[in-house]
Formats: structure tokens, C-alpha cells, sequence
């Protein structure tokens, strides 16, 4: 068995666990929780491998001062990739303890098992639990010369079925980063330029340090930061400064975001062509699909508390990658990193590369100034809809050539979208209000999320079948006025909707049925059994003869071609808007390893992709994103969710896949094909709004 | 402005407060600063997203977008005053039902439920959801949110 990556850079197990004072192991993860249930899930393949009751062991998250650096929490590789490494560990420790054991009791360590946290000879609960022999652990061994994790045979199914352990606190308690208090803290909130190619002409400083509960007033380049005694006199002094400031922008002329997308005289960069995708006669077909800038959104603001000492900066942030994060603010304080200590702390749902990294720069910049003592920054609503990285704008445009016997032969992809990772790090500060201090570190060009990791833009570009020869080409627009990053599923979406609707239209006009027209280009047994079982649960619902303005629609896909595998289909009606009705999944990501975890990330990845899908659109001006609050942007609502039903296939023997971002891309496609059921064309301007339906309908026309 | 200096007295989940702040200050900023009642959550401030809904003397308000003069010697219910022995039923359903990711929404929608349910244990699903239209989940949790509301209020409507 080859080690999980992060074993390279933390060998060892004090790397990875420390016992607390009481005895207690306390495991160290470099991920982090973003509301998703990972620490859970974590907390899980700990137990399980150790065999000890979940309940009685710790894992804290990512600090740059204690975990492993296992980079940034994103896609979906919590549990495929950290887990395992935890799993690994988890091993070392069980083989350890169990050679100190016999060596103590002086007994065949084969004859050692333990279960539920004790030891057991013979089969045989002995008075020894594993606490006994922690005096005797060398935490200094090296996890690969003793881990032997266990097969899925060897597995506890009983771990599997915890609830959530932060639930409860997240029901009536204060776990949130907004909710940390320390003595003598202090608040702070940042005045943001409304773009970032915006310069601050003018703003009445001493007014603004007038205004009530207001402490100080710092400002370097176009940044300014209010602080003030409390949060409500600091968010209402930042109200007055944005409406009694005035900003300039460096750009004249509006940037039309589609023209630009969808101008293909720039030169593409060709990601994959495995075959001559002109050679092969037939008849080819096309869609184009494009999407908005869509909005992270996370009900709860970006939020970070900083405090500076005089040779020392600590931080507590919500980021996805908390050593990012401090090599990012060194470079651009040009300090040393071992002089910044960042924290993860829960924050409300993260989809993505959000606000948390800008505001936790914004927090050391007030709190530079202010020595000593903690302060803390939670944006506002208009912070939040203004200055946090977009999800990426694209279009892409599918060809499928058919063959004279209803084969697809060849497929050809050419994505245009505005980058899909935006982060920090050391080369990359790509903090926002680095861009405009006195000194400023311009943001740069950050390339594309390569191939090997799943592609960005390009992600699930290459359909999910066997389609004979693959051309993906793609170009990215850096140069535009809006700022946009990762968000969750980056490309796939996109690729995933025009895909799918693609292969929806080739059978709706040669007449075969869609299920049956994938299950004709697809081999792969698991692949195949998902189709499958779709197809079942959902049969008799759909020959119910259709009444006017009712659709059904699949959309499927394999989550970066190698991970998790979801099948959605969708039944909508179309009225005066499109609603979704019942929604039906089947999903296979390997080893579910909380069963009820992965079916409450598939049915959340749903049911956001359905707001996404029907109502989300980011209003631009040609210079800025334009929404000021949720009635600007408006999200799905309880009174539009649909049935659901989510249907998992667990492999325990198989690996696990992450379930986070596997739903996405086939609920769009689902959709849109749901609504050609019902309509006769496919929508694929997205979101499906009445206006995107009357202009398909008119250009049909 | 020494009026607005007053204190001001309010019973908040059974407990008698008496704060002093200013009067205009948003119910929402005295509970979580003057406080320290966190699980009111701040979302957007401005009444649009619910996360901040607390009880008043039996109405979902949200806290955000009332004064603390206007709720003077009035009594404020708060997801805190959730956390009873036995437990509320639609705490226990919310934990039966996982109903939640990040759960930053959920004690706005908690506290809606809660005053909905009181005045109306059999309302249906339909109704729970219209409901709770004024309060916005974004990790998508929905359909187990009124799954749990759902079977609280059966279980509250047996209980009358």
C-alpha cells in the first residue's frame, strides 16, 4: 500500500497526536471543518482504526502552530486524502501500543487485539485498556514502519452511525468564529474600495473619527479600516464612510463579460486531444452553455480576530488553508512566517475560496495598529456581496460527432471562463486589500488548477462515457475587471450542464431514450449500475402520461472524471417560472464512510445547484458586481425545495471518493433537460429564468 | 442623549436583564455584545436573511430589525433557552433528522419554528415552508429542516 501524501512532509506520530494532560489522544488534522461534517467523518476512521469509542478521543483543526500542513480543505479530498493519512496513523499507534502491551505483560503481541479501547487476549476482554501503556509510546517512530491499517473486512460498521458531534453547539451554542470574545477586544470593519481597479479619491477622516463609538481611524493606500468599541458603531461608521467617500475607477470603458467569453480569437490552451477529432465522418452537434458569477453567500459573514504584538501576529480565520494564508499576509508584510500564527475556527458554511482570507488581512491591518489588543472584523452584508471572490463566469461549447449507427465517435470541448482559483499563498498573496495599500502587491495571474488535480475551468470538460476520441480546449480571461475564484464543483458545473444537455438533444432527435442512449456509451460496472438504478426508482413515476408545462430530465456525471459517481433526475414544471418538483439521486463515492454524511452533502450540492440553476445571477455593471443585500440576489427558498430522494451505493471495499461536489453538475444538467422534456429546447443560459426561456424560444425561432 | 442612556429592563428566556445601551441599538447587537447570548446569529443585519429571528412575547422577530427600546419590559426567547430537560421536540427531531450542515442559519430557524409551532402544532409541511420562507439556508439543508419541523409539530399536537 502506497502511504497517504501527507505522511511525506509529518512522518512522524507526534505530528499527527499528543496526549493532553488527563490522557486524553488528541489527534491533529490539517483540515479544517467548513460545515460540511469532515471532522466528524474524520473523527470516524480514527475511532475505527484504533478501535476506541469516538467519543473518547479529540481531533483539533488546521493551526499553522500544531497540525500538519495539508494545504487548503477543497476538493472534496478531506476524507480521501487526509482520512487515510489519519487512518494511517491511527494504525501506527494501535501496533505500537499493542508491542508495548505484550511486551509488558509479557504475552504473544498476536494474541493482542482492541476493541472499544481495550485490550483483549485471546478474544478475551482483559482489565487493560489502551491508556495503561501510553507511558511506554515513543511518538518520535515513523507512522510507515509500523502502520498497518486495517482491510474494509476488519471495519467497525457500529462507528459509522454517530450524528454530528458540532450539531448541537451549532443548534443553541456559540461555535462560531463570530461568536470568539476576548477581554478588552476591540471591532473593527474596513472600508473597501467598491472594485479593486478603484482608488480612493477622498474621505473626511477626522468626521469619520467623530462618528460614534469610533476608536481610530487607519487608513494605508485606498484601504481604511474603522475601529471602533463595538461592532454595531464600527459597521455603522463604515456605513457613513462608503456613503460619504468617494472612489475613482482606473477602468473607462464598461467590460462586457459574455462578448469576451465568447470571443475565440484568443488562442486556446489545448488540454487534452487523444485522437484527431476531424477525422471521423458522421454528423455533428452542438450546445453552447454559459453561467453567471454566482455568489458564495454563506449566511454567516467573513469574519477574522487579529491581534499584534511587537514580535508576534496572531489569527484566528476561517480559511480554507491556514498556512496559505500566513504565507500569503508574510509576503505581504514582508515578515518572517514564523512570526504568524493562524487558527482555524468554524465559520458559517464555506462553498469555496470566500471571504475569509480578505477579511483575516484586514483584520492584522487594523489590528497593527491597535498592539496588544484582539480585534475583530466581521464584514457586512455589502462587504460580503462586493469584495469576496466571485464563483467564475464561463461558456462552454460541446460538439458530439454521431456516427451513421448512433455511435458518438468524437467529442470536442472549448471552455472560456474568468479563473477559478484565485488564493492566497507565497508567490500569490491574492488578498484584496493587498492590491491597494500604499505599497501595493498587485493580485497576479494565478494558472489554471492543473489536470492532475481534477482541471478548474476544464473540470469534467471530458464527458463521463465512452465518446471515442476527446478534445478539451480552454481560455482563461484574466484580464477583467471582476474578481473570481474557486467555487464549489470550479468548472464542472458548466462542462457537466453543456455535456449533458448535449447528449440529451442527440437522443431526443435520433429518437433513443436517454438513459439508454449513456448506457449504450458506457462500460464502466459503475457507471453502469447507477443508470441503472436510476432508471428503476424513477420508471413509474415518469410513464405517468405528462400533463402540459411537465418535464423529467437525467444529468450524470464522475466527479473529475476519478472521483465520486452522481446520477440525478429531476421532475419540473414550467409556468410562469421554472420550479423543481422531486429531485432523485443515486450517488457511489466508494466507501461511505458516514453514510448519512455523504447523503446530507449530496442533497445540499442539490439543492444549491437547483438555486444556482434557476435563480442566481450576479448583477454586474461592466465594472463591478452591483447586489447590496439578499433582495439583490435572490436564493432558493424553503417553499421551492423539492421531494427529494437520495439513493447511496456503499462500497466499503472500494477507496473513498468525497461527496461534496459530485451532485452539482448533474442536477444543473438534470434540469435543463428536464425543462426541454417539458418546453422542447434546452436552456442553457443560465440561470433558466422566464427571459433565458423566452430568448432560447425566440432564437429557436 | 441621556435618555437614550437608560436602562431598560426585559426578561430574556425567563430572566429578568436590565441594560444599559442605547436605546436605538438593534436587539440583535445587545443580546450577542451586551450579553453574550451568541446563538443569535448576525447574517446580513438588514432583515432579509433570518438568522437572527428570536421569540417576543410569542412572534418571530428578528432581532436585527427591533430596538432594544421597543422591547422594553418585554420577553425575549432565544435558542439558548432551547436547551431544556427533556429536551424540546424540535431540538430532538433536529438531531434525529441531522438537520443541518454548517447550521449557521439554524437558530434563526429554530426560533421561527418554535413560534410557529406553538400557535399552530398541525400546521403542513406547505405551510412550515412558507413559513420559514423569511429565513435563508444556504448549505442546502432544507428538505431535512422540514422533515424535523415537520415531526416536532405532530409530536407537539399529540402533547395539547
Amino acid at each position: 500500500m502506497i502511504p497517504p501524501s501527507p505522511l511525506v512532509a509529518a512522518p512522524h506520530l507526534q505530528n499527527w497526536l499528543k496526549l493532553s494532560e488527563e490522557k486524553k489522544l488528541i489527534f491533529f488534522t490539517g483540515r479544517v471543518e467548513l460545515g460540511q461534517g469532515n471532522t466528524t467523518a474524520l473523527l470516524m476512521m480514527i475511532a475505527d482504526e484504533l478501535d476506541v469509542l469516538p467519543s473518547s478521543i479529540i481531533l483539533e483543526t488546521a493551526r499553522t502552530d500544531l497540525t500538519p500542513n495539508e494545504g487548503i480543505t477543497a476538493g472534496s479530498m478531506s476524507i480521501t486524502i487526509g482520512g487515510q493519512a489519519l487512518r494511517w496513523v491511527a494504525s501506527a499507534l494501535r501496533v505500537q501500543i499493542l508491542d508495548i502491551a505484550s511486551k509488558q505483560l509479557k504475552v504473544n503481541s498476536k494474541d493482542f487485539s482492541i476493541c472499544e479501547g481495550y485490550i483483549f487476549d485471546r478474544g478475551k476482554k482483559t482489565e487493560f485498556s489502551l491508556n495503561d501503556f501510553f507511558d511506554g509510546l515513543d511518538l518520535t517512530r515513523k507512522i510507515v514502519d509500523d502502520a498497518k491499517p486495517k482491510s474494509f473486512k476488519e471495519r467497525r460498521k457500529s462507528f459509522r452511525d454517530i450524528n454530528r458531534i458540532d450539531l448541537e453547539s451549532r443548534l443553541f451554542g456559540a461555535p462560531f468564529i463570530h461568536d470568539l470574545k476576548f477581554d478588552g477586544m476591540v471591532y473593527g470593519a474596513p472600508v473597501h474600495p467598491p472594485n479593486t481597479h478603484s482608488h480612493l479619491v477622498s474621505l473626511d477622516l477626522e468626521m469619520l473619527k467623530g462618528r460614534p463609538g469610533v476608536i481610530k481611524v487607519v487608513k494605508n493606500g485606498s484601504f481604511v479600516g474603522i475601529i471602533a468599541s463595538t461592532s454595531y458603531h464600527a459597521k455603522n461608521a463604515a456605513n457613513w464612510a462608503r456613503n460619504n467617500g468617494k472612489w475613482e475607477s482606473n477602468i473607462k470603458e464598461p467590460f462586457n463579460l459574455f462578448e469576451n467569453l465568447k470571443n475565440l480569437n484568443t488562442k486556446p490552451e489545448t488540454v487534452i486531444e487523444s485522437r484527431d477529432v476531424n477525422k471521423n465522418s458522421g454528423t455533428w452537434f452542438e450546445i453552447t452553455a454559459s453561467r453567471p458569477f454566482i455568489y458564495h453567500g454563506s449566511i454567516g459573514p467573513a469574519t477574522a480576530i487579529a491581534k499584534a504584538e511587537k514580535d508576534k501576529i496572531t489569527i484566528f480565520t476561517h480559511s480554507q488553508g491556514v498556512f496559505q494564508l500566513r504565507q500569503a499576509i508574510a509576503k505581504v508584510l514582508n515578515t518572517a512566517e514564523e512570526k504568524i500564527c493562524v487558527i482555524h475556527k468554524p465559520g458559517s458554511g464555506c462553498y469555496g475560496h470566500n471571504g475569509a482570507d480578505d477579511v483575516a488581512f484586514d483584520a492584522v491591518l487594523m489590528a497593527k495598529s491597535v498592539t496588544g489588543r484582539f480585534l475583530k472584523v466581521v464584514w457586512s452584508r455589502f462587504d460580503e456581496f462586493h469584495s469576496s471572490p466571485m464563483g467564475a463566469s464561463m461558456v462552454t461549447k460541446s460538439r458530439a460527432l454521431l456516427s451513421s449507427n448512433n455511435r458518438l465517435v468524437a467529442f470536442d470541448v472549448d471552455v472560456s471562463s474568468t479563473p477559478h482559483t484565485n488564493r492566497p499563498n507565497a508567490n500569490f498573496p491574492n488578498l484584496r486589500a493587498a492590491g491597494y495599500l500604499a505599497n501595493p502587491i498587485s493580485p497576479s495571474r494565478t494558472p489554471d488548477v492543473p489536470v492532475e488535480r481534477g482541471g478548474g475551468a476544464d473540470r469534467n470538460a471530458i464527458p463521463s462515457y465512452e465518446v471515442g476520441g476527446v478534445r478539451v480546449r480552454k481560455r482563461i480571461i484574466y484580464d477583467t475587471p471582476y474578481r473570481t475564484s474557486a467555487l464549489r464543483s470550479l468548472g464542472a458545473y458548466c462542462n457537466v450542464v453543456a455535456n449533458e444537455a448535449l447528449l440529451d438533444s442527440i437522443a431526443k432527435q435520433i429518437e433513443v431514450e436517454p438513459i439508454a442512449f449513456r448506457l449504450d456509451h458506457t462500460t464502466d460496472p459503475r457507471a453502469r449500475e447507477i443508470l441503472e438504478r436510476l432508471d428503476y426508482e424513477t420508471k413509474k413515476d415518469r410513464a405517468v402520461s405528462n400533463e402540459e408545462g411537465i418535464g423529467w430530465g437525467i444529468g450524470f456525471a464522475r466527479y473529475k472524471g476519478s472521483g465520486g459517481y452522481c446520477a440525478v433526475m429531476v421532475k419540473v414544471h414550467v409556468g410562469e417560472n421554472v420550479s423543481v418538483t422531486d429531485a432523485i439521486s443515486v450517488s457511489d463515492v466508494g466507501e461511505a464512510v458516514s453514510s448519512d454524511g455523504v447523503k446530507n452533502q449530496v442533497e445540499g450540492g442539490i439543492i444549491q445547484s437547483i438555486s444556482w440553476t434557476l435563480k442566481e445571477c450576479v448583477p454586474v455593471d461592466g465594472f463591478s458586481a452591483t447586489a447590496e443585500s439578499w433582495t439583490d440576489y435572490p436564493i432558493l427558498k424553503f417553499s421551492e425545495i423539492p421531494n427529494l430522494r437520495t439513493i447511496l451505493i456503499d462500497r466499503p471495499e472500494e477507496k473513498p471518493l468525497g461527496a461534496g461536489e459530485i451532485s452539482q453538475g448533474p442536477t444543473g444538467a438534470a434540469i435543463v433537460n428536464a425543462v426541454a422534456d417539458a418546453i422542447g429546447c434546452h436552456v442553457t443560459n443560465l440561470p433558466i429564468t422566464r427571459d433565458a426561456i423566452i430568448g432560447t424560444i425566440n432564437a429557436e425561432d | 442623549m441621556s435618555k437614550a442612556k437608560d436602562s431598560i429592563s426585559l426578561t430574556i428566556n425567563g430572566s429578568k436583564y436590565k441594560i444599559k445601551a442605547d436605546q436605538d441599538t438593534p436587539l440583535l447587537f445587545v443580546l450577542r455584545d451586551n450579553i453574550g447570548l451568541c446563538a443569535t446569529r448576525y447574517g446580513c443585519g438588514e432583515a432579509t436573511c433570518g438568522a437572527c429571528t428570536v421569540i417576543i412575547d410569542g412572534q418571530a422577530v428578528m432581532s436585527c430589525d427591533i430596538s432594544l427600546g421597543a422591547v422594553a419590559g418585554k420577553s425575549v426567547q432565544t435558542a439558548e433557552g432551547m436547551q431544556t430537560k427533556p429536551s424540546h421536540p424540535l431540538l430532538e427531531a433536529f438531531i434525529k433528522h441531522q438537520a443541518g450542515q454548517c447550521g449557521y442559519c439554524l437558530t434563526g430557524i429554530l426560533m421561527a419554528s418554535k413560534a410557529l409551532l406553538e400557535k399552530e402544532p398541525f400546521a403542513t409541511r406547505k405551510r412550515i415552508a412558507e413559513v420559514l420562507d423569511s429565513n435563508l439556508c444556504r448549505c442546502g439543508a432544507h428538505s431535512r429542516i422540514l422533515d424535523a419541523v415537520e415531526e416536532a409539530g405532530k409530536f407537539m399536537s399529540k402533547e395539547q
